[in-house]
């Protein structure tokens, strides 16, 4: 089958690409049902993006859920085999509340999981793919790192706990610098941890400069995790695309070590998150570490302008009355020269086309 | 400098005071000020763009990357809780978050307390923090006649100077947090427009008038 660049959109070849991409890597796919418990759910709240899941009784009273998350299912379905990890990606629909809380929405979502025996080869290779999938999204595209390890190492040397811990959280990924300036003078942080809490925020973007600096900081291994990890894929195409923030923060419960976003030009929201999440397998009953990342789809909609977009190349018009093997043998000639065709007897409202022919007795023409 | 800045700005006079501190800091555009019935404008040579919204859009406009960036009350982002950098307190615009009762009122601790606001999560996450089991009103204005009306017990809403507090025998008896204009970003174009940005953040910081 000739799937041709026209009739898919962005969205679906870029998923094409991406799945052929991890399988490349040895990453198989996985597939779930489209329910799960929602005691899963009920119980690791804090892993999800949303508290508010779809939750209804199957026909034996047992409380499902339509699945608002991927990963849970996946680290809790797996078996630990000592010293191999467990590589996976997915396509799957999850179902969440939308932004701005106006009912679900049903959103598409592809990833990768890598859970078990993770070592430093593993969080390199996952990087690699975050990166290369958004490179092929887009050539303009940048892969933010930052290390929940090393951003949790400052806040605790602050002094900084409780309440105030998720705040200063809270501040760095808001890069809010005065705030997290008021709440050291307000919980009376010394001076020097203060200043080395507040100074994550101005760490420059460029990856190299960023590792120094981060050098400076009191949190030497952790930095070192980062250089090794990204030195790994130094000489990838990918390598440019990584930069340090580290406002790419996540929820401190579940995430620990290396944590990533990424986003490419003209789309203003991330399109692909992931991190370490250790906490998390050990609370699900598993042994290792785990590794992965979401590709969300659904922001890739906005990228293709819809000035550009065609319902077909051609609008061909044929009279009433006309042999159906006549219009199809003009369908499939037009076909033939690669063009996309709809066949009407008048021209639809509201549909766009490259060009409009006309079926008549003598042929296929431009004008009637 | 090839891409162009858009800022979303809350109409009203916090806006036009932000405004000049922007031109001042080197980002004009005259034509914003001219009385016209034009919605967005530009300074091409400068290469930045400018539209007013209503004050509580602005952080939707720049969360959903219609604007790079916005100037939004913190009492918004507070509210709203959008997903966008806070980058810079311009301190400008101050007020307060205030806990208001009717002067001298005895509020009863065993009681659920009615708090009449426009500000529904802010409330919520305040009185959350002090264990106190309370029953929002939502209003959408005049905040201050629901007390005097017995509506509610208190009014959570935003202080300036407390005349209008004052006029209708209120008082505050607690902050809730201190507010002022906020610089917002929107994430992903702080990613691809971060040097034109954090110039602009240095420009302003410059300016603190």
């Amino acid at each position: 089958m000739n799937l041709s660049d026209r009739i898919l959109k962005p969205e679906e070849r870029i998923l094409f690409s991406l799945r052929s991409l991890y399988g490349e890597y040895g990453y198989t796919p996985y597939k779930m049902r489209k329910f799960e418990s929602y005691d899963l759910y009920a119980g690791n709240k804090d892993f999800l993006s949303s508290e508010q899941v779809i939750a209804f009784s199957d026909t034996d009273g047992a409380l499902l859920a339509l699945k608002p998350d991927v990963t849970l299912s996946i680290v809790r379905s797996g078996r630990d085999e000592p010293g191999t990890a467990q590589k996976v990606y997915y396509q799957e629909n999850v179902y969440r509340p939308a932004r701005q809380g106006q009912g679900f929405r049903e959103i598409m979502q592809t990833g990768v999981e890598c859970i078990g025996a993770v070592d430093e080869y593993c969080l390199s290779e996952v990087l690699l793919l975050a990166a290369e999938s958004l490179r092929r999204i887009s050539p303009r595209a940048v892969l933010h790192l930052s290390h929940m390890g090393l951003v949790r190492k400052l806040i605790a040397r602050a002094g900084l706990t409780g309440q105030a811990e998720q705040r200063a959280v809270a501040a760095i990924a808001a890069r809010s610098a005065h705030e997290l300036a008021a709440l050291c003078e307000e919980n009376g942080c010394a001076r020097e941890q203060a200043d080395a809490l507040c100074g994550l925020i101005g760490i420059p973007s460029g990856l190299e400069a960023a590792l120094e600096a981060l050098g400076r900081l009191p949190c030497a291994e952790e930095t070192a995790a980062l250089r090794r990890v990204t030195d790994a894929l130094r000489d990838t195409p990918v390598y440019g695309m990584l930069s340090v923030d580290v406002s790419t923060v996540n929820d401190l419960g579940y995430y620990n070590g290396l944590v990533f976003r990424g986003y490419v030009d003209g789309v203003p929201e991330r399109v692909i998150a992931g991190g370490q999440y250790d906490p998390l397998v050990r609370k699900l009953g598993r042994r290792g570490g785990a590794i992965g990342f979401a590709v969300y789809l659904d922001a890739l909609e906005r990228m293709q302008e819809a000035s550009d977009r065609l319902d077909a190349d051609v609008l061909l018009i044929y009279p009433e009355g006309a042999s159906p093997a006549a219009v199809l043998e003009a369908v499939k000639g037009l076909s033939a020269e690669g063009l996309t065709v709809c066949a009407q007897k008048a021209a639809p409202e509201r549909q766009r086309f490259g060009k409009t022919l006309y079926l008549t007795e003598s042929g296929v023409k431009e004008r009637v | 400098m090839s891409e162009w800045l858009t800022v979303a700005l809350p109409k009203g006079r916090l806006g036009e005071k932000v405004y000049d501190r922007f031109a001042r800091a080197g980002y004009p555009c005259p034509d914003i000020l001219a009385d016209t019935r034009q919605l967005i404008f530009e300074n091409a040579e400068l290469r930045v763009r400018y539209f007013w919204a209503k004050p509580s859009d602005v952080s939707i406009y720049v969360e959903q990357g219609a604007a790079d960036i916005g100037v939004a009350g913190k009492d918004i982002l507070m509210e709203y809780r959008p997903d966008v950098y806070e980058l810079l307190d311009l301190k400008t615009g101050r007020c307060r978050m205030a806990v208001a009762a009717p002067a001298g009122a005895w509020l009863d601790p065993e009681r659920t307390l009615r708090v009449a606001t426009k500000f529904s999560r802010i409330a919520k996450d305040y009185y959350t923090k002090l264990g106190r089991d309370i029953e929002i009103i939502h209003l959408n204005g005049s905040i201050e006649i629901a007390p005097l009306l017995r509506l509610s017990d208190v009014i959570v809403d935003i202080v300036e100077t407390g005349t209008t507090l004052r006029e209708n025998h209120l008082e505050v008896i607690d902050t809730v947090a201190q507010l002022s204009a906020r610089l917002i970003a929107n994430k992903a174009a702080y990613a691809f427009k971060r040097d034109r940005i954090t110039a602009l953040m240095a420009a302003l910081e410059e300016d603190k008038a």
